[in-house]
């Protein structure tokens, strides 16, 4: 009987607790404004998203002790969707339902995107999606600050096929099985075959989510490669699995001067965990890079570096910058403008506010959110790997490019209206 | 005869170059040409590294090498690099005082790295040093270009030995491919027959087509050659394929070794043999950084030390299991299951607690990184040859420890009759907790080998769990030698399939095919005999 009235005491008291603590809440909210962030920081994708969290907390820690926005203090509300998507749809709910969240800065993968749509359209709630992806989408209640194909995947081709990207003339598309490396490979079939490659030049090959086993796939890689023309091998593999990708091609030997490798969802923090002396000289194309130069770009480093250490994150002394990293703070940044130019954080007025928004950025360009398609005009770098794991720009363009969230190389897509469709 | 063509112009200039420079080999370097290494275009850079490469000094060979390491650095007009802590001019070698305070290294691409390491591995031809010269004409020979040509039949008339003519011969009739000349080019292509290596059949198959090649002799002879290498290199195929079978079928077993005691053996369905996989993995990478903070001089031999001590984290973990709830439920399958399910939720987070939700880095020993090439065409990457020894090892230690050992002995007895053993003076609850922390311990000495080559973190037990359990009761329940049997045969089966049909329809094929054997045959590959059976 003891022990039963033991519990009994303690469930008492602490639901007790939970309601102090919420009143206490209450009474906080009229001078805060409570902002979800919503990345994996466990599973499969924890290795991309938790440096994104880290971000977040560090923009909204420096905008608070700026003063706040409007003079309300930013309150962070962390969730782990732990790289599970139907969960990706729980928590948001419970973000903007529960929490009252007036924004949520979340999401990498494509599809946990897909599956906290319906919750952020029936709530009218706003997310900030900070990862490059595979367009065919514009949503009203989403804005997206990452790379459209048009500002990475296609450019990026476009320079493997010129001269200095060594003149490649078959391609290996090579992915983890979802929805972002299917869409975008099924554009990039389309650009390479308006560019005249044929159908026997173009090799696809899928992996799943969380796999480690790539010796088959190298060996095809390089049997495909042996036949006689410069082959480039694309990369959309996302998560955890591009760490046994990149091992293995480093132990098989095959070199970015034979074989380069081009990549779309790796960066700086990627290849931490692994080895990069064999992989100098294979590409990533982004909208920024931790090498790029200039002052922004040093302070928001520094600023990193600095929180990282007062966070006391795990390697604190080697923590790096990327491009999602990026597109989260300008994201915040961008809203945090919004929200002061529409003097409330109301779902309709800030996405109104939101367009034609500027934010001078770390990438050395002044990103500016389009008037119309919720995308920002981004700058595009090409970054070979350095022996260091950094990366050494080898091609960017003049400034910023437009979005195209619908790429022309889909058919039908001419069609459609380059404005979100209001509810 | 008007027009002599490009490549013929390049090859006239790349012999002038190779005799001009010999009049001021001790001069410093042309610092026009040095400052053209920092140029914007990359056809500007390249020009200048044939130019320096051509003039085979030591001097034109740092400059170059310390390009190719990214180390060769602009500031404004003044093109240097560091020797030690002082700044050294590239051309003249004169210090520059003071060093200028910001600098950036000159943009090497792949194209522009291609052509320095061409470069370099030229300059290298003629050194004293056989293995020196070994490794640079192996360097050229993926891609050696018309405009080595020269630089090769050079050094192929200087040079001695067998070896390094072959390889030479090699390059130079790869170099001659492009030959405006078809006697020149005929030659190569028949010596290149004689090549194993894929790169070769590259080479030569745009050879085959008429508008590639006007010849039609030179054709004819391109498409002998392709054949004579593709018959060669089919069998390095199927080669590469049963290895990679091999190496997949090997992490299998050390994957589901541990489970074929613990289920196989004892019968506890133990859902948390995945976490104690995850145990043996972090408990290495616990070694690694303990050498990195205490032996940073024997940090490469970390992972010796972390086979013990995985041994004994897992084995422990795996004991403590056992005292504390799974010995409560012998007998009572689906409470364990339900039972040992929390308690690999339990552990997951516990090590999530310890060392923080994201993966961790467990990085290759030095002698485990790379591979070696058995045939061409096919390497085979330390990391696996080595795990698969290290399979060999651990089942000889378990049969050894089964067969041999009075623990084995009791082990086998309890299993077998659990109340006659008990009768003789089998002391059989503390055998129990051994024998689990056996399989235990197996599991982790599995974790040891997943860290090489998988992902280290929490949740990395989960993804085994499923292919633990397969193996085992494909290879038949309570036989170590099904196990074996089972995980390579998955393991081959699987490759094969995925060279043929992709990762993700392979996973499916391989599920289905071991649900439809079960069906047919409930008991596995390896049926138990006996009395005790029936129980």
């Amino acid at each position: 009987m003891q022990t039963r009235r033991n519990f009994l005491k303690m469930t008492v008291l602490s639901s007790l607790m939970t309601l102090s603590g919420l009143a206490s809440v209450s009474a906080l909210a009229a001078d805060t404004i409570k902002v979800g962030i919503l990345h994996s920081l466990s599973g499969t994708m924890a290795i991309s998203e938790t440096a994104l969290k880290e971000t977040a907390l560090m923009t909204i820690d420096e905008i608070n002790k700026a003063g706040g926005v409007m003079g309300k203090k930013l309150v962070p509300v962390v969730v782990d969707p732990a790289s599970n998507w139907p969960l990706f749809a729980e928590k948001s709910r419970q973000l903007l339902s529960k929490d009252k969240v007036d924004v949520v800065f979340g999401c990498w993968t494509s599809v946990s995107r897909k599956s906290v749509l319906p919750v952020f359209k029936e709530l009218n709630g706003l997310l900030f999606y900070p990862v490059q992806y595979e367009g065919e989408e514009l949503e009203k209640n989403v804005f997206y600050t990452g790379a459209a194909p048009n500002q990475q995947a296609i450019p990026a081709v476009e320079y493997l096929m010129s001269k200095d990207g060594g003149s490649a003339k078959r391609w290996v598309l090579l992915g983890t099985d979802y929805v972002y490396p299917r869409t975008t490979n099924k554009i990039l079939r389309a650009f390479l075959k308006s560019k005249g490659v044929a159908e026997a030049d173009i090799m696809e090959e899928y992996t799943p989510f969380g796999h480690s086993d790539y010796q088959t796939i190298i060996a095809k890689i390089k049997k495909f490669a042996g036949e006689g023309k410069k082959t480039a091998v694309v990369s959309t593999i996302n998560g955890d699995s591009n760490v046994p990708f990149y091992k293995e091609l480093g132990n098989a030997g095959l070199k970015a001067t034979d074989v380069p490798v081009v990549a779309f969802s790796v960066g700086e923090e990627e290849l931490r965990g692994v080895d990069t002396k064999p992989l100098v000289g294979h590409l990533a194309a982004w909208n920024y890079f931790q090498s790029i130069k200039n002052p922004e770009n040093t302070k928001f480093i520094k600023m990193y570096r600095d929180w990282a250490k007062k966070q006391k994150l795990p390697n604190a002394d080697s923590v790096v910058t990327n491009d999602p990293m990026e597109a989260t703070y300008l994201g915040i940044h961008m809203w945090k403008q919004a929200v002061e130019k529409a003097k409330t954080t109301d779902v309709d007025k800030v996405i109104a506010a939101m367009g034609g928004q500027t934010f001078k950025a770390p990438s050395g360009f002044v990103a500016k959110m389009d008037e119309k398609n919720h995308h920002l005009h981004k700058p595009v770098f090409i970054g070979e790997v350095k022996a260091d794991g950094q990366f050494n720009v080898v091609w960017k363009t003049k400034g910023p490019v437009r979005a195209a969230p619908w790429s022309p190389y889909i058919p039908g897509n001419d069609k459609k209206k380059d404005v979100p469709d209001s509810k | 005869m008007t027009d002599i063509g490009p490549t013929m112009k390049r090859l006239l200039l790349t012999l002038l170059m190779l005799f001009l420079p010999a009049s001021n080999a001790f001069a410093a370097l042309d610092p026009a040409l040095v400052r053209q290494l920092a140029a914007e275009e990359s056809d500007d850079k390249i020009a200048a590294i044939h130019q320096l490469g051509a003039s085979a000094d030591a001097d034109a060979a740092k400059v170059l090498k310390a390009m190719a390491d990214d180390e060769l650095l602009v500031a404004g007009e003044a093109v240097f690099l560091f020797d030690g802590e002082r700044a050294v001019d590239a051309a003249s070698g004169a210090a520059i005082e003071p060093a200028p305070e910001t600098y950036e290294s000159i943009t090497v691409n792949n194209r522009v790295r291609s052509e320095l390491s061409n470069a370099l591995a030229a300059l290298k031809l003629y050194d004293a040093d056989r293995g020196v010269r070994l490794a640079a004409v192996t360097e050229l020979q993926s891609n050696a270009g018309i405009g080595m040509v020269p630089v090769l039949a050079a050094a192929l008339a200087k040079e001695t030995d067998a070896e390094i003519r072959a390889l030479l011969k090699q390059a130079h009739a790869q170099a001659n491919l492009a030959n405006p000349d078809v006697a020149a080019r005929l030659a190569a292509v028949e010596s290149l027959a004689e090549s194993t290596s894929p790169a070769t059949r590259g080479l030569l198959l745009p050879l085959l087509e008429t508008a590639n090649e006007p010849d039609a002799k030179v054709r004819k002879a391109a498409a002998q050659a392709v054949e004579a290498i593709e018959a060669r290199l089919a069998f390095g195929e199927i080669l590469g394929q049963v290895f990679s079978g091999l190496s997949l079928g090997s992490i299998l077993l050390l994957a589901a070794l541990g489970l074929a005691i613990t289920y196989g053996v004892m019968g506890v369905i133990n859902m948390a043999h995945g976490e104690l996989l995850m145990v043996g993995a972090y408990a290495t990478y616990f070694m690694q950084t303990m050498f990195r903070a205490y032996l940073p001089q024997y940090v490469d031999w970390y992972l010796l030390a972390a086979i013990p001590v995985a041994f004994l984290a897992a084995a422990l973990v795996g004991m403590l299991l056992e005292r504390t709830v799974i010995r409560r439920l012998y007998g009572r399958p689906l409470e364990t299951l339900l039972a040992t399910w929390g308690l690999s939720l339990i552990l997951i987070q516990a090590a999530r607690m310890l060392f923080g939700a994201q993966n961790v880095e467990v990085a290759n020993p030095v002698w485990m990184s790379g591979g070696v090439e058995v045939m061409a065409g096919m390497v085979l990457p330390w990391n696996r040859v080595v795990i698969i020894g290290f399979t060999l090892f651990v089942l000889a230690l378990m049969w050894v420890l089964m067969q041999k050992t009075r623990l084995g002995l009791f082990v086998r007895a309890v299993t077998q009759n659990r109340p006659m053993a008990g009768c003789v003076g089998v002391p059989t609850a503390r055998v129990d907790t051994l024998a689990f922390g056996l399989g235990a311990g197996i599991a982790g000495l599995g974790g040891v080998a997943l860290s090489q080559i998988a992902n280290v973190g929490p949740d990395m037990g989960q993804g085994y769990i499923v292919d633990s359990f397969l193996v085992v009761v494909l290879g038949g329940v309570g036989q170590l030698a099904g196990a074996v049997w089972a995980a390579l045969g998955l393991g081959v089966v699987t490759k094969f399939l995925e060279g043929w049909s992709g990762a993700v329809i392979a996973k499916i094929v391989v599920l289905v095919i071991v649900i439809v054997f079960i069906q047919k045959r409930p008991q596995g590959l390896f049926a138990l005999k006996g009395r005790f059976v029936d129980n």
